[in-house]
């Protein structure tokens, strides 16, 4: 089938994980000399997709290579946190990842035979978007595609292999493996979003370093017929399973993922037989509330897991991101989160680029971000592996002595890690933050995602403060007095967009934009009258003051393009 | 004064990983010894008999 197909289909049931698309020999493999295109993006996983999708919405035409002519298999990444499932209603397909995901808040946590405490996530109110879902990998790369689909400026090429990688001084030449020989294509740019074992980053001669895990899981995914709540069990050296670890999770449609911890020694080759894995299952399954469940066995993996990254994210003209770029031990979903938190971080700076609002200098802090954001998310995940696995036998004293006492001792549980909630880097100290020069409270200083709150247009319907935000810079004013003359002056001052949005943090509702219905923008953002939160492209506040002139947004814009 | 059991510790996990590392590339012997050392130094800074054997109550009671 052909990608377009993909958007007629939109609606149905569809097998994502059985969808074959066609190769389509295009005009660029005919031509005589290399066909110069700006963007080039190889892979199209979710982190490619997404990046694709976020680049022609900037109406940046992209070409996105894939090796493959087909979407993931297996559930694989499953937990979709909060802001990536706003980065995916930014890119038009929020609704149908959360529509179909599993949302859960309570998990179990159990040592040896007996649970030791359970806890309820009991999410902060005020956000359109839950903490995360729970959403096999293919349904995210089908919502992803179908969305692609509908975005004429995306070029998508099946068996499309890069296999070879020439940098220029204004230009990256790739070489293109397909089923009809090989071809060559210039782009300005080139973003490797080719997965943990890269092709690109092979190609050009870099590696990902860091800690590897001696250790293997299995991963079964697993269709049963129970209707029991939505709960993440996690069961520490569970008699069913001793001395290693298990995690149970809900999916869409009936099935379960199960992890189960197998060490080292285990024979990867014997653990993935149907004939091993079942007795695994079941012995789970008698020790829970779903023992007479029936089951059938989708997909199994095992797979180890390592911490690692490339030094750098960029060379040159050719950027990396996602797992290309970093692994994580899967404890904690910050591999595919992250992954697609890269890709918007590049999104805007290779569209600011591209239409030369700022210079190639620009790129250099996507690295320097996201290099910081994957220290980060490497050290959480490290810490939950290192307290899942312990690698000496002190480790593993504390860990048990931490466990039994969980049981009665509330301080305990704080120090129980199972892997932690997925959220944002904020990027602390990057080049694009202008520092504050007056005190405010809360969590939104520069650098961090924004965070979300309920509005009210002033037509009375209801909306959410980042549906409002702009696609390129918003400037977010807290009425007074004089911030009419303010909101004029940024939108004739200021050379690139900007989107002026006045909130009413009062009683007052004239000539504002949206109205903080239940205070929770005044709140999360410290706002007063006249207070101005400067947001970056990829909703990122960027710079704040109580009170600024036209001059200090002016100039804190230039500095989030690094053009000062 | 009471024990207190409630979570207490400003970053847990960063206190969780320094624990951790302290003891890396130590045999049993020297981490057991450092432990020693660890609840001693502890005790001092809590100072209250009181509470010290509050924890050492709750500390025995996960002995099975």
């Amino acid at each position: 089938m052909q990608l377009t197909d993909l958007a007629a289909r939109k609606g149905g049931d569809v097998d994502y994980q059985k969808l074959v698309f066609d190769y389509t020999r295009h005009p660029d493999q005919d031509a005589t000399t290399p066909i110069r295109r700006p963007v080039v993006v190889v892979g199209a996983g979710p982190v490619g997709l997404a990046l694709a999708i976020d680049l022609a919405q900037r109406e940046i035409p992209v070409v996105l290579l894939d090796n493959d002519n087909t979407l993931s298999t297996g559930s694989r990444a499953i937990c979709f946190a909060k802001r990536t499932l706003e980065i995916f209603d930014r890119l038009g397909c929020g609704d149908r990842m959360v529509d179909k995901g599993v949302s859960w808040n309570v998990g179990k946590v159990f040592f040896k035979n007996e649970q030791v405490y359970n806890f309820d996530l009991l999410p902060e109110v005020g956000h359109a978007r839950p903490a995360f879902i729970n959403l096999q990998q293919y349904y995210v790369e089908g919502y992803l595609a179908e969305r692609a689909a509908q975005l004429p400026l995306i070029d998508l090429r099946w068996k499309n292999k890069v296999a070879g990688v020439e940098q220029h001084g204004d230009h990256v030449t790739l070489t293109v493996e397909t089923p009809d020989g090989n071809y060559r294509i210039e782009a300005d740019y080139v973003a490797a979003c080719d997965g943990g074992r890269s092709t690109m980053r092979q190609l050009m001669g870099q590696e990902s370093k860091g800690q590897i895990f001696r250790d293997r899981f299995l991963i079964a995914d697993v269709k049963m017929d129970y209707d029991g709540p939505a709960e993440r069990w996690f069961w520490f050296d569970p008699a069913f399973h001793p001395n290693q670890s298990v995690l149970l999770h809900r999916q869409p449609d009936g099935v379960w993922r199960i992890d189960f911890q197998l060490g080292w020694d285990a024979n990867p080759d014997e653990e993935k037989k149907p004939e091993n894995i079942i007795p695994r299952v079941k012995a789970l399954l008698a020790h829970s509330a779903m023992k007479d469940a029936d089951f059938e066995l989708e997909w199994a993996s095992v797979y180890t897991f390592a911490c690692l990254r490339m030094d750098r994210f960029r060379h040159g003209r050719v950027i990396f991101a996602g797992d290309s770029a970093h692994g994580v031990s899967p404890f904690g979903a910050r591999g595919a989160n992250s992954g697609v938190q890269d890709a918007e971080n590049l999104a805007w700076k290779l569209a600011a680029i591209m239409n030369k609002q700022a210079n190639d200098a620009l790129l250099d802090t996507y690295a320097d971000e996201r290099e910081y954001a994957a220290d980060e998310n490497i050290r959480n995940s490290t810490r939950a592996t290192d307290f899942i696995t312990p690698k000496s036998d002190i480790s593993r004293l504390f860990r048990d002595a931490v466990l039994e006492l969980s049981k009665s001792q509330p301080f305990a549980r704080t120090l129980v890690n199972s892997g932690r909630l997925s959220v944002p880097a904020t990027l602390h100290g990057s080049t694009l933050n202008t520092p504050d020069a007056e005190p405010f409270a809360g969590r939104m200083v520069p650098g961090a995602a924004a965070a979300d709150a309920p509005v009210v247009r002033t037509d009375g319907t209801s909306s959410w403060l980042l549906r409002e935000l702009g696609t390129g810079f918003t400037a977010l004013i807290a009425q007074s007095p004089d911030n009419d003359e303010l909101a004029r002056s940024i939108r004739s001052a200021v050379a690139v967009p900007v989107k002026v949005l006045r909130v009413a943090t009062g009683s007052q509702t004239t000539l504002v934009d949206v109205v903080d219905v239940q205070g929770l923008v005044t709140q999360r953002y410290d706002m007063r009258p006249g207070t101005v939160y400067l947001f970056r492209p990829d909703q990122h506040v960027c710079a704040r003051w109580r009170n600024p002139t036209v001059n200090q947004v002016k100039g804190a814009i230039q500095r989030a393009l690094a053009v000062v | 004064m009471e024990l207190i059991t409630t979570p207490h510790l400003e970053s847990p996990d960063d206190f969780y990983e320094a624990l951790i590392e302290t003891h890396r590339d130590l045999d049993n012997a020297a981490s057991h010894a450092l432990n020693a050392r660890l609840v001693l130094l502890l005790a001092n800074h809590i100072g209250s008999l009181n509470v010290l054997q509050q924890a050492m109550q709750a500390a025995r009671g996960g002995v099975r």
